[in-house]
Parts: C-alpha cells; structure tokens; sequence
C-alpha cells in the first residue's frame, strides 16, 4: 500500500483532466493526475504502446499537437515534484478523511489481474472530477452478437493497438462521433459499408447563432465528410439500425430509413453485409464518483445525467470541481476549457495570486457549450428505437434480462422507477453495474410507467459505492481510519 | 395500467389502510385481504424502497434466542412453507420469489465459541427448532470452501432465503388481484380522527378513510406513530451488504459466525461486523454483516467495508481473488429491546402496527402478518402480542 | 533482456501472431476471432464490446485467471488464453 498527498488530485488524464492538472500545478498547486489508463490522453487521445506498429497521430487524432503540449508540460513538471502523474490507477472510491478527500485505487491495466502492484491512496485537499463519459448504447435486436461493438470500442481498438475491428463495417447510431470512427476505419483498411446516422446535420440550420458561434465545429465535421466521399463511404441519414443479422456472429444488419414522424418507413428496410457493426448512440457521462461525493446532479438536454456546476466549474461539493464530459458531453474542446477553468479555479482556492485573466476562455466555454446544446438538439435518441424494443430483446447483456422482463416489472410487478426495475428484474446489477443498459432500462420503465425518465432514473444507474471492481483480498487489508464512534443512541 | 393513482381523489372508505409498501406491509395487506378486508396501501416512495430493497432475505431460526421472537419466526418459518407452494402464474409463489430452503450453517471459530453455540442450539431445539451439530472435521462435506480454522458448527435446515423485493412486489400482487389498492410516491402527512379514534390517513393528494390504520412504516414508523401523538421508539441501525462478482454455487448454506447472534442484541452504538457468507440464486455472493448506529447517515464506511470483506476472506478463503462489484447500504429499524412493535395501539384507538423488525423483518413479516390480520378481526392471535405490545416502551425521554 | 515486437500467444491451444503492446481483445480480434466466452444463463457468445473496460463483455481465461478484461490486459509471449465458460470457476 502506498499512500501520496497532494492540494489537488485531479480524476482522469483526458483532455478535461490533462488541462485542468496543467492550469493548477502553473498555477503552483502541487497535483496528482490519476487515471485508469496506463498512458494519458483519456478516450480522445489513446495512443498505442510504441511496439503496436507505426502510429500516425495526424491520421487518427484531432488537437493532438495540444496533447503533446500538455503531456510534455507537465512531464516536466513531474520533473520538478509539482506533479505526480498516476497512470494505471483506477479509483474505486473517494471518501472524506477530516479536512481532505481520500481517493482509493486499485492498480494495473486491469487491476484484478495477479501480479498488478499494491493499492494506492492519494489524500488530497482539493477534487477535479474529470471523468469523461463512455459510449451509450440503445437495445435492438442481435446486438449481443460477436462483431457489434461500441463505435468507441472500434475506435479504441484502433487509437490503443492499431488494430481494426473487421473488414467490412457498418457504423451506426447517432452523432458527429460516428463520422471520425468511420474515417479511422477507412483509413486503416477496413471496407466501410455504410453510416447509418440516425438524425440529419441539415437541422444545424436551426442553430445559426450556436454554429457560427463555435469557430470550426462544422468544419470538423465537414472535413471528416469529404474523407468519407473519398473513401466511397456512403453516409445514410435519417436511418437506423433495426436488427444485426447473424446466429453466432455478425453477418450483416438490417437497417430502415425513417420517415417526417420518426417511423420506420414501410420497404425501406434493407440488409447490408458486414462483419462487424459499430454503433453508439452519443454518450453517457461517468458519475459515480461525483455521486459518492455527494455532488448535485440535472439531466442535460441530450437527457445524460451530468454534474451540476457553477461558473468556476465547482460542483455543489465545496472543494470539489468538475470538467468535460461529467458536467454535460460537449466534446475535447470544450472538456480542455472547461478543465483550464477548474483548473484555476482550484488554484485559486488554495490563495494562488496569479491565475490570470480567463474571461476569453469563458466566452469559449459560453459558444463551445451553445454549440453542444444545438448538437444534442440535432442528434437526439431516435425514440423509434425504444417503441420498437419487443418483450424479446436484450437489454441487461450482463444479466441476461430482457425487456419483457422489465416491462412486467413495471406494469405486472408495481415498479414505478428504474430503481425498483433494477431489484426486481435485475437490469444493471451483472458485471457492468448498469454501465451499458443504464439509460435504456430507464427509458423503457418510464415509457412503461406512462411518463418522462426522471432524474431518479438515470440516478439508479450512476450511483455506484464501489466505482471499479475491487478483489475482496485487497479490501480486506485496506488501511484506513478507525471505526467512527456512533451516536451513543 | 395497475396501480396508477387515480386522477380524482377517492373518498372509498378501506377496512385497512397500510402505510408501508416494503415487505411487512406487502404481507400485512395480503393476509388482510385473505381474512375479507378490503385494503388500501400507501407509501411515500415506491414499493419496496425502504430496508427490504437493502434486504438479504433472511427467514432465520438459528439467531433467535428462546424468546418471543423465535415464536414469531417459527409462526412465520410455517407461513413461509406453505405459501411456497402457491401457484403462480403456472409457477409456484416460492419460486417467483426465489425462495431457497438451503438452510443455515453457523460455526464458531474457538471452544468456547463451540460452548455458547452449543447451549443456544439446546435451547432452541426444545422448541422446535431443528440444529445439527457437526463436528469441525464434518464441516466440509457441508461447505467444502469453509476454512478448516473452525471448531465446529450447527446446521439449520429450517433456515431459508427469499429475494426480498420480489416477495414484497409478489405479496402486493396477490393483495392487488384480492382487491387492495396500491399507492405510491404519496406521503402520509396525517391521520383521519374522530375523537381519540383514528379514522384514516390524509395523504397530499386525499383522504383515505378506514376502519383502521396499520403503520408499516419500517425505519419510518415512529413518524407515522408521531402523527397520532404515540410514542414507537424505531430508530435506524445501518448495515452494508458487499457483492461480489457472479459465481458458481460455491457456497451452499447461509454460513455465518456464532458471534453473529451477539452482535444482533448489541445496545453498542459503535460499528461491529459479524460475518455472514451466503450464495445467490443470481450467482453473486452476499457479504454481511455491519452494525451501526449513525442516524440515517449514508456515507460509506471504509472501515466497515473492510471488515466485511476481512471477515469473509477469513471464513472463506477463496474469495480472496474474488471482486466486490457493488456495495449497499440499509438501515434497519430496531427499538430500543430489538423486539417489533406489533398489534393494536391502546392510547390511539384505530391504529395498529406492525414495524421494528431490525434485521429480521423479511423473514418475520408473513408470521407478523398473520397476527395483526387476527387481531383486526377479532380472532385470538396465535401468539402472545403483549411482548409486542406498542406502549411497552412508556413515555418519551429527553436525552 | 529486450522483448520482441512480434511474438506468439495461445488462444484455446493455437498459436495467434501478437504485436507488443496489444491487448488480448486485439490479438484476437487482429486474428479474426470474435467470441471468446459464453453467458451465465442463455450459453450466447461473447467478445469486445465496449472496448474500453466498461462493460465486462469482454471477459477471459488468461494464464488460468479467470474474468479478466480482454480489453484490458495487455499481451505477453505465450500467453494462454481460453474461452471462457461462465464464470469459469
């Protein structure tokens, strides 16, 4: 067991994290950056370990001179003992130890794994929570198949090993996200058959003010749309996914093409062939350690569950900030301004004079978030998908549960939220712990119950005690403080 | 659909209104619609929300001491048997609800251990209880990854496990298709009267008249009994539970310490773990148990974590490289003598209850159930209720 | 001593070609493998998922340790990777 303390311990060393331990430690705070993943950069800036192969970042990365800036910065500020960096370390629980936070982790690539080094503490006086978000998925029919992956799951594998998921791939859900796996795959030698988008980039024109506002955020786009043409991918809007093909793996897919009212269109359903589908529906931010620190929360317009925060990014935990995708998915951009903020604002708590003049970055917070806003407005969940989830399909992978299950939890059973679902039917209490089928049990049990998913809802899914999977063995030798006197009661 | 609350309040007069949709109440109101009541229940969240949904089901015989609690869990034991054979909707009621008559393995770990393990099952078995002794070499054939540092043990075959919630939903079910209603999400602000007697519960939404009310309130009830000026000293006593990854059945009892029993009818304040190790019907095994008083404080507790996970590494060493996926917490509702408060009020004439089970309210709801259903009609309860009775406590004392 | 960049794990007892600083998900899934363990309850079969240790799809035998993230783990020379049959213990 070995136990570090710092002023700030920043959670996650993505693009929200990585600024946010620069701005402070410049600042003159003295902090530790802890992530899971053995090198930096989060989900956004996963890079391959050196024997992978040739890495091309330019081919696979956005900004990636910005994480090279970083990562060099504050490998030097390492250097000088003002930062520590912890890579590997996955946190399971952060507790409040007397005037400071004591952050507990599990060590490794995957910790459970024998031979992974002692558990570490880091105490720390002061929280950057920058956690990121993971990909969020909708149920249809086959999508446990072997070769459906998450759209970030292709992407991951690509960025982390520089390997590709398959030969021919479709690429499906909704968002801007698809387009970049797309690319990637194309790049790397994969046939992309299709991108099935649920939504149209044509309703950006309803956001004249919040497009023009984000200096290059439809140019992204544009750019990856142009690599597509050229690539000869075809890019089908307004279409979705109704059912991955195959018995024991991935054949092909049948997708549909909707209509004005967000129906399937009747003959419009076709098969395309592919081994491997990559699909995700936007994202779903990771909260369960804000939620064990007892941070305030709101539903965001693309209905995620994020950290409710102030202008300084501070969440309603004194001493604990937030950035990036955990206060409302917006994209590395806006996670890296966002991060700077807290960054400073964290600074700024422990007396550090000079945190300079960031009202310029404050006004890019104010358009890169208006964007984000017109973003989820274009791409929102096709409702279609959870009409059409039949008493047959999957949701729980994990558990095996399907939505029947879950419909007569609510309306045989007398479940009247996702939470009660959840300890009758057992939707998210397997391995994932809700991670995957979270949102989509809470859709389905308020479709069920007759109303709108509630906060409480998508509550029952992120609230985790235990936020990484943590062997009994290494629990039970835990050090840490005393048993606590009760009340005398 | 079932159970939405109509839009319109109702004046429908209830022989029963049962405030409380966990697992006491989801029995009360069965047993009372099987005895001709027409019930109302209503709770201030969902069903099943309160401590049964941080419940490990336990129907125990083997840590009750001779007393007036082991009467109640042998009455409830049998109420559990035979309502297991219930058809269901082409299963039966014990399978819907997971029940498992795996039975109970207590061991003790030094002879002396052994010594008050062995007096407690003496005791016990005069009354019906049935504990086998099996010698430390024997134990094995029972648990074969139980650490061979234990003197010995007893097996209780009586001893069985439900899957709290859903027997709590089940039970509400079978009272629903009886003709109860069911609200929910609906607090009860206050109590009907008439004079002294208490006439029905008010609810933000209606009033719900009743010829009688039964605080099934749980953790809560000494609100609710507040809300007729009666004094029911239920406080919160919290407990977490640690879950590990799914397995094989590798473990096949309820195994615990003996120090377990001690630690139920501890006055301290302070935390105790007592081991207890049981398998799931889900795979996942259940690490309990943790003792404390807090209130209805919900921080996690590292040092009661780690004790539980010590605990159960100690006793079965196998779960060593196991991983605990989740964590829970509940708080128990105890009073002050660890006995429930059952039956009906003298000083609130109308009011009855049915609540401060501590750790044991799954397994004694059916039996509880069965008495205040007696006691509502006038029959002669099966048992004794003044143990139970609710004015045992007397007066409130300043602290 | 150096470590190869090329080199040879086993999946099920054959032989697949492996690159230094791939996970197991990616040895397997470079070789064209795409299932690798078996559900609890229905037997279905399972491989990468999320890719990203989220959701335990993933889930393998690796040098006789059981449930361990195929997304995860990195690769070693010779190691023995096997289907996982539910929970596998």
């Amino acid at each position: 067991m070995t136990e570090h303390r710092v002023d700030l311990a920043v959670i996650g060393a993505g693009p929200a994290g990585m600024a946010a331990a620069l701005a402070a430690a410049e600042a003159g705070t003295r902090v530790a950056v802890i992530d899971a993943g053995v090198r930096p950069g989060g989900q956004y800036w996963r890079s391959p370990a050196p024997g992978a192969g040739p890495f091309r970042p330019a081919t696979l990365h956005h900004g990636w001179r910005r994480f090279t800036s970083t990562d060099t910065r504050l490998t030097e500020l390492a250097g000088t003992g003002r930062v520590l960096r912890l890579a590997g370390h996955h946190v399971w629980s952060i507790l409040p130890a007397g005037d400071e936070w004591s952050v507990h982790c599990v060590l490794g690539a995957e910790p459970r794994q024998h031979g992974t080094p002692a558990p570490v503490t880091v105490h720390a006086r002061r929280l950057v929570i920058a956690t990121g978000a993971y990909d969020r998925q909708l149920p249809f029919p086959g999508w446990d198949l072997p070769g459906v992956i998450t759209a970030g799951g292709g992407q991951a594998l690509l960025k982390g090993n520089l390997v590709v998921a398959g030969q021919t791939v479709v690429v499906a859900g909704t968002g801007p996200f698809l387009l970049p796996v797309a690319d990637g795959l194309a790049r790397y030698g994969a046939r992309v058959a299709a991108v099935i988008e649920a939504n149209s980039p044509l309703a950006f024109a309803r956001f004249p003010r919040a497009v023009l506002g984000a200096t290059g955020k439809l140019g992204e786009a544009t750019g990856y749309a142009g690599r597509l043409l050229r690539h000869r991918v075809a890019v089908r809007h307004r279409h979705v996914v109704l059912r991955a093909l195959g018995t024991d793996r991935l054949t092909g897919v049948l997708v549909g093409k909707l209509d004005r009212a967000g129906r399937v269109r009747a003959g419009t359903e076709r098969e395309i062939a592919c081994d491997v589908l990559a699909v995700g529906w936007g994202f779903t931010p990771q909260l369960e350690l804000p939620l064990q620190l007892g941070c305030a929360t709101r539903v965001d317009v693309d209905g995620s569950l994020v950290v409710t925060v102030d202008e300084d990014q501070a969440t309603s935990v004194a001493g604990v900030w937030a950035a990036g995708e955990a206060t409302g998915v917006g994209g590395a951009d806006l996670a890296t301004v966002e991060g700077r903020l807290a960054g400073l604002a964290a600074a700024a708590s422990f007396g550090a004079d000079e945190v300079g003049d960031d009202r310029a970055l404050r006004r890019r917070r104010t358009s890169l978030r208006g964007f984000a806003s017109a973003m989820h407005q274009v791409y929102p969940i096709p409702q279609v998908m959870l009409e059409r989830c039949s008493d047959e399909t999957l949701v729980c992978r994990c558990e095996e549960v399907d939505a029947g299950t879950i419909r007569r939890a609510v309306v045989e059973l007398g479940a009247t939220e996702a939470r009660i679902v959840k300890l009758l039917a057992r939707p998210g209490m397997g391995w994932c712990q809700g991670r995957v089928c979270g949102f989509a049990t809470a859709c389905l049990t308020a479709r069920h119950a007759g109303r709108p998913v509630a906060e409480a809802d998508l509550r029952a899914f992120a609230d985790r005690v235990i936020a990484a999977p943590t062997p009994l063995g290494q629990l039970a030798t835990w050090p840490g403080d005393e048993p606590p006197a009760g009340d005398g009661g | 659909m079932p159970d939405r609350p109509p839009r319109t309040p109702t004046s429908t007069t209830s022989d029963l209104v049962v405030v409380g949709a966990g697992i006491v109440g989801a029995a009360c109101a069965y047993h009372a619609t099987r005895v001709g009541l027409s019930v109302t229940v209503v709770d201030s969240g969902p069903i099943t929300g309160g401590t049964t949904g941080a419940g490990e089901g336990n129907i125990l015989l083997s840590d009750k001491e001779p007393g007036p609690e082991l009467d109640l869990a042998l009455l409830s034991n049998r109420q559990w048997r035979s309502l297991a054979d219930l058809p269901l909707d082409g299963t039966t009621f014990g399978r819907a609800v997971e029940l498992e008559t795996k039975g109970g393995l207590v061991v003790a770990t030094g002879p002396a251990a052994l010594a008050g393990l062995t007096r407690l099952a003496a005791q016990q078995r005069e009354l019906g209880v049935e504990a086998i002794a099996v010698p430390g070499d024997r134990l094995p054939d029972f648990e074969p990854h139980l650490t061979d540092d234990v003197a010995g043990g007893y097996r209780y075959p009586q001893d069985m496990q439900v899957q709290p919630m859903l027997a709590a939903a089940h039970l509400l079910r079978l009272a629903r298709r009886a003709g109860a209603t069911v609200l929910t999400h609906e607090p009860v602000t206050g109590l009907l009267r008439d004079g002294e007697r208490v006439t029905g519960v008010r609810t933000p939404r209606r009033d719900i008249p009743a010829g009688a009310v039964l605080n099934a309130a749980g953790t809560w009830a000494g609100e609710i009994a507040a809300l007729a000026g009666v004094r029911v000293p239920v406080a919160p006593r919290r407990g977490y539970i640690l879950v590990t990854e799914p397995l094989p059945p590798i473990i096949r009892h309820k195994v615990y310490l003996a120090d377990y029993v001690a630690d139920v009818a501890s006055d301290s304040a302070a935390l105790q773990t007592s081991t207890v190790v049981e398998g799931t019907g889900a795979g996942t095994v259940l690490i309990g148990a943790s003792r404390e008083r807090v209130g209805f404080d919900r921080t996690i507790s590292l040092p009661a974590l780690r004790q539980l996970a010590a605990g159960a590494v100690r006793l079965f060493p196998v779960l060593r490289d196991v991983a605990v996926i989740r964590a829970y917490r509940g708080f128990r509702p105890y009073c002050p003598d660890h006995l429930p408060v059952i039956g009906p009020d003298r000083r609130a004439p109308g009011l009855h209850h049915a609540c401060g089970h501590e750790g044991a309210g799954i397994g004694l709801s059916l039996g509880t159930a069965r008495l205040v259903a007696q006691s509502l009609i006038g029959e002669p309860p099966e048992i004794d209720l003044h143990p139970f009775r609710p004015d045992r406590f007397g007066p409130e004392v300043p602290r | 001593m150096s470590r190869p960049h090329e080199f040879e794990i086993l999946f099920d007892g054959t032989p697949l070609p492996c690159r230094d600083g791939w996970t197991i998900g990616a040895a397997l899934t470079a070789a064209g493998v795409r299932s690798w363990r078996t559900t609890r309850h229905g037997q279905r079969p399972r491989g990468l998922f999320c890719g990203i240790g989220i959701c335990f799809d993933c889930l393998v035998t690796v040098n006789g340790q059981p449930s361990l993230r195929a997304c995860l783990v990195p690769a070693n020379p010779g190691d023995d990777v096997r289907t996982q049959e539910g929970t596998a213990r």
